[in-house]
Order: C-alpha cells, then sequence, then structure tokens
C-alpha cells in the first residue's frame, strides 16, 4: 500500500489531508445511507401505530407493544423455533458430507474422481429457481412434503461447499496423513483425527454461511410447507404481511425480530464472514 | 475388541490402491447420491416434465412439444423474457459499478475503513423477505418515507410500486442494496491481489490516480471482473434475490412488470398448477445456466481456481 506522503510530490500537506477528509465524509454518507433502512425498520418497531407515518427517525413515543404484539398474538417463537432446527440440522450435516467429499476428491486417488468432480462442478451455478418445479415432483414422491426432512435434505446438497473444501484440502500439507498412513490409520481414522481438526477456520467459516443461507431462506419452506406449524421464519413473516396489509408497525417488528439474529452473528464473526466471501472469488 | 483382527485380515486381502479406491468412493457417496437426487434428477427431470402435459390431480399425458409451442405463442412468457432481460440489463452493470467504487473507496486497511465496509455490507446479512417489507414499506403508494422526501427536492410523488414503468426499476435499486456489499468483498480480494509496488512504480514514474486505475486496476482485476460479470449475470437470471424480492414487494405486477420468468414459471406451477408448461419454461433457463457454466469451467481451467 502507498503512504499518502508519497503523494506530496503533487500536493502540500495540508490538501492531502483535505483530500482525505472528503474522501472519509463521503464514504460516511453513503454507508450510512446504505444503512438508512435498517434504522428506519428498528425505527418504526419501536414507534405506536399513531406515529408510523411520521418521519423522525427517533420515536416520540418509543414501546414495546409492537415486539409483545408480535411475539404473542402470532406463534413466532415457533416459526423461529423451526428455523433455528432446520439451519442447525443442515450446516451439521452439510460440513460433514462435504468435508468427506472434500477429502476424497482432493486426496485420494480412485477411479473416475475427476468425471465425478466434473460432473459436482456442472451444477455449480444452477439455482433453486429454475429446478423448483421437479424438485418439489421428487420431494412429494418421498413424502417429505409439510415434514422437517424436507426442509432439510434437499438443502444439505451443494457444490459450493465441497468446492471450497476441495481447494483448502488441495492447500495443506500432506505430511501428516502420510505419516499415519505408514503407521497403517485407516482412511477413515485419517479424515477423523488429522483432516477435520486441520480444517476447522474454514469449516467454522462455512458454518456460519450456510447458518445464514439456511435461517434466510424463503423460496423452499415456502414450496413445501403448507402446515404453518412448520413454517420457517421467513414464510411466516411473508404471510404475517398478508394478514397485517397495512399494520406496518407490526411487520417492522416482525422484521427487527428476524433480522437481529443473523446481524449479531454478522457483528460477532464479521471478520470470518468477510475473509471466507472475499476468497471465494477467484482462489 | 475381538473382531479386530478380522477387519485387518480383510484389509490385507485387498492391496493398498483397492483400499484407496473404496474409501474414496465411500467418502464421496453421501454428497454424490444427494446432489444426484435433488439437483442432477431435477435438472434432467425439468426436460423430461416438459414433454408432458400434468393435470391437477397429478396425471401425466405426453404432449411432445406442445408446451414449448405454447411457450412461443404465450405473450407472457415474453414479457416475462423481456422483463428478465431487463433486469439483468439493469442490475449487471449496477453491480459491477457500485460493488468496485466501493471497494475502491474503502480499500486502504484501517479501524475507519473497516466500520464502513461493514455498515456497506449489513444488508447482505439481512434475510431477502425482511428486505422487501422493509424498502416496500419506505415507498409505499405516497406515504412512505422515501415517497414523501422526494417531493422536498422538486420531484413528482410517485407510487414506484403501483406504477409499471417504475416497479422494476425499484426492484433492481433493491437488489443492488442487498447484493453490492458481497460484490465490494469479491472485488477488494481482487484489489488484494494487485502487487503495491506496481502502483509505487507508476507513481515514481508521475502516472496520476485515474492513469493508476486505468492502466493497473482494472486490466490486472480482468479475473474478478470476469467472475463478478457472470456471477452477477446468472444471479440476474436465476438468483432467488429476484424472486423473493419480487414475491413480497409485487406478485409479478403492477401489469405483469415485474414478472420476470423464474416468478412466472413459479406461478404457473404453483398457482395454476401447470407443472408441465413450468418445466418446460424452466429448462431453457437451465440450458442458459449450463453455457454460463461451461464459460466459468473454460475461464477457471476445469475448476483449478488456484490455477495451479
Amino acid at each position: 500500500m502507498s503512504s499518502p506522503h508519497q503523494g506530496s510530490a503533487y500536493f502540500a500537506r495540508s490538501q492531502i489531508t483535505l483530500v482525505r477528509i472528503i474522501w472519509m465524509a463521503v464514504a460516511a454518507v453513503l454507508a450510512l445511507m446504505t444503512i438508512f433502512p435498517l434504522l428506519w425498520m428498528v425505527s418504526i418497531a419501536f414507534k405506536p401505530a399513531a406515529e408510523t407515518f411520521s418521519s423522525n427517525l427517533i420515536p416520540g413515543a418509543p414501546t414495546f407493544d409492537n415486539f409483545i404484539y408480535v411475539l404473542t398474538g402470532v406463534p413466532f417463537l415457533r416459526f423461529m423455533f423451526n428455523s433455528l432446527f432446520v439451519s442447525v440440522a443442515v450446516t451439521i450435516i452439510a460440513l460433514f458430507f462435504h468435508s468427506m467429499a472434500g477429502y476424497a476428491l482432493a486426496r485420494l486417488r480412485f477411479p473416475g474422481r475427476e468425471l465425478i468432480f466434473l460432473t459436482i462442478f456442472s451444477t455449480f451455478l444452477v439455482s433453486l429457481p429454475v429446478i423448483i418445479v421437479p424438485l418439489f415432483i421428487i420431494v412429494k414422491w418421498l413424502g417429505m412434503l409439510n415434514s422437517y426432512a424436507g426442509l432439510i435434505i434437499p438443502a444439505i446438497f451443494n457444490a459450493f461447499g465441497i468446492f471450497l473444501l476441495r481447494q483448502y484440502y488441495l492447500s495443506i500439507p500432506r505430511e501428516m496423513e502420510e505419516a499415519a498412513l505408514m503407521d497403517g490409520a485407516s482412511y477413515w481414522r485419517i479424515y477423523w483425527n488429522i483432516i477435520l481438526p486441520l480444517s476447522r477456520p474454514i469449516l467454522s467459516a462455512l458454518a456460519i454461511l450456510f447458518f445464514l443461507a439456511n435461517w434466510n431462506s424463503f423460496l423452499w419452506p415456502l414450496t413445501i410447507t403448507s402446515d404453518s406449524k412448520l413454517w420457517m421464519v421467513q414464510v411466516g413473516i411473508a404471510n404475517f404481511k398478508s394478514q397485517y396489509a397495512a399494520a406496518w408497525n407490526y411487520m417492522m417488528a416482525a422484521s427487527t425480530i428476524v433480522a437481529i439474529p443473523t446481524l449479531a452473528l454478522f457483528v460477532i464473526f464479521q471478520r470470518q464472514i468477510i475473509n471466507s466471501i472475499k476468497t471465494s472469488g477467484l482462489k | 475388541m475381538n473382531d479386530r483382527p478380522l477387519v485387518i485380515n480383510r484389509r490385507r486381502g485387498l492391496s493398498a490402491k483397492h483400499r484407496e479406491w473404496i474409501a474414496g468412493y465411500l467418502f464421496v457417496l453421501p454428497d454424490a447420491l444427494g446432489l444426484l437426487i435433488f439437483l442432477g434428477l431435477p435438472m434432467v427431470l425439468s426436460f423430461v416434465i416438459g414433454f408432458f402435459e400434468v393435470d391437477g390431480f397429478g396425471a401425466y399425458t405426453f404432449a411432445g412439444f406442445g408446451n414449448y409451442a405454447r411457450m412461443i405463442r404465450d405473450p407472457f412468457f415474453w414479457s416475462a423474457a423481456k422483463a428478465t432481460a431487463l433486469y439483468a440489463l439493469m442490475l449487471v452493470p449496477s453491480l459491477y459499478v457500485c460493488g468496485l467504487g466501493l471497494a475502491l473507496l474503502i480499500q486502504k486497511p484501517g479501524r475507519f475503513n473497516a466500520v464502513i465496509r461493514a455498515m456497506f455490507f449489513a444488508p447482505h446479512m439481512v434475510s431477502l423477505v425482511v428486505v422487501a417489507l422493509v424498502w416496500q414499506f419506505m415507498v409505499v403508494d405516497k406515504i412512505g418515507v422515501i415517497s414523501r422526501l422526494l417531493p422536498k427536492f422538486g420531484l413528482p410523488a410517485i407510487s414506484f410500486l403501483g406504477d409499471p414503468s417504475f416497479a422494476l426499476v425499484a426492484v433492481v435499486v433493491v437488489s443492488v442494496w442487498f447484493l453490492m456489499g458481497f460484490y465490494m468483498l469479491i472485488f477488494l480480494g481482487g484489489l488484494q491481489d494487485i502487487p503495491a509496488e506496481f502502483y509505487e512504480a507508476a507513481e515514481i514514474d508521475g502516472a496520476g490516480s485515474i492513469a493508476r486505475f486505468w492502466y493497473i486496476t482494472l486490466p490486472l482485476l480482468k479475473p474478478t471482473s470476469f467472475f463478478v460479470l457472470l456471477v452477477s449475470m446468472v444471479a440476474a437470471v436465476a438468483g432467488a434475490q429476484a424472486f423473493d424480492i419480487i414475491y413480497v414487494m409485487t406478485r409479478g405486477g403492477p401489469a405483469n412488470s415485474t414478472s420476470v420468468l423464474i416468478v412466472y414459471i413459479y406461478q404457473q406451477a404453483f398457482s395454476l398448477g401447470a407443472f408441465g408448461y413450468a418445466a418446460a419454461m424452466a429448462s431453457t433457463l437451465i440450458l442458459l445456466l449450463m453455457l454460463f457454466t461451461l464459460l466459468l469451467f473454460l475461464f477457471t481451467r476445469g475448476g483449478r481456481f488456484d490455477h495451479e
């Protein structure tokens, strides 16, 4: 990185400070504009109904009534539990399966390995909206509509996780595994005792990403759960909207409750989340 | 521990090579099976179901190219294709400019920039349903906070989501707001890979900041740019963000102006029960995505993102 002092051939020092201050001010204004909708959401959540369309950001008479209504008048806690359960289950199983597959595709030699990898790669860009019709038919045929299995199992499999883990395993040294192999350890033992502990950093980063993706997922749970006992929180909140079309104070309170867990995760694991996305580009 | 010698005996029966083969297949099996059933099979089935007429009771009748012929005659399909193209045409360049712009703005390390970066990325952490609800609230009819702000700048109060010429633009704005932080991070990763010496050398040669951007940053960002353009194109054509935002904010309206292909397909299947027709339309999108994947594959030299 070039330090600002190197620019002194062109500008006097005071000018550089000025340029930097302007630069920072622009960034700060844009950043505030970016998070304004989120601040607005929280603001309305604390406003009584009469104040919903007033334009001050700070509520005149802040109240918890909207939150209390949403948490007691609607089975919102149930929706949150469903989301938590499904997201955790998908994350754990997916990390387990993907690390196994990633390890085999990076390290073990067996006929057809390249073909298997290519086939997995070919599903890389296929997204849920384009396969939703046949996927629904398959899941219905398997008898998994309106079930936790239907919410969890199809969400486990994606090429992205396998891909990143394979890349990671290609980059770590082989010595430990080879020594273990010499000592007669089985491949399962090597995976369990050597590979998994070594992959802790990438597994924790992926765990956060998987959890977030599943907590926020909408299309799949919307499609396969008509029974409101199984609704995940995003379906619950979307349905909430059709019931309380004009009660924006309730809707913003519900939105705030749904957004808080993911925003909290972001604040806590900011570094891991940002780094794992930054390197997912072309590494 | 009685069975232990048995296991070893059996292993002795296999050569080391075959043991490795079996281990490899077993390790890949769960994921391979899952991907096959829940991704591969649906991709293939889209084409198969596309050749059938499916009635409300789930009975399939072979229809040949009937669904595809219907597609060509269906004006709503063409308006959905047009909406998708317009959405992509607006979304892809906006994401490129916003992503790169924000990355350049905050690329220098430091605590201030780290906070700003987190603020730019924060929308991406919120679910799309919430994103859509919050934005809808801000532009609702003529009483949302943004709708009321416009007259203060001498602009007419617009009901963004009620006006066919503005609704899709509104969906693009919300999509950009949600996605730009993600692309900013991808660009930041790319910018970090450009060696600082290049800039120092250029500075010694007297290159200004615009020249440095044009002759160093942009050319060396080519791989990142390619990746960003491709992935944002896929997001525009088939991304969940479009579906979620449109489903919550407009349901494809007004006057079908935001009925992009994935929304139209969903409505045909799950509101009207036309699974065969929906699958036929989806199969054309799958072909398009496979083409994009091929490009990505060729570009990354067989999926090796590490440039070995």
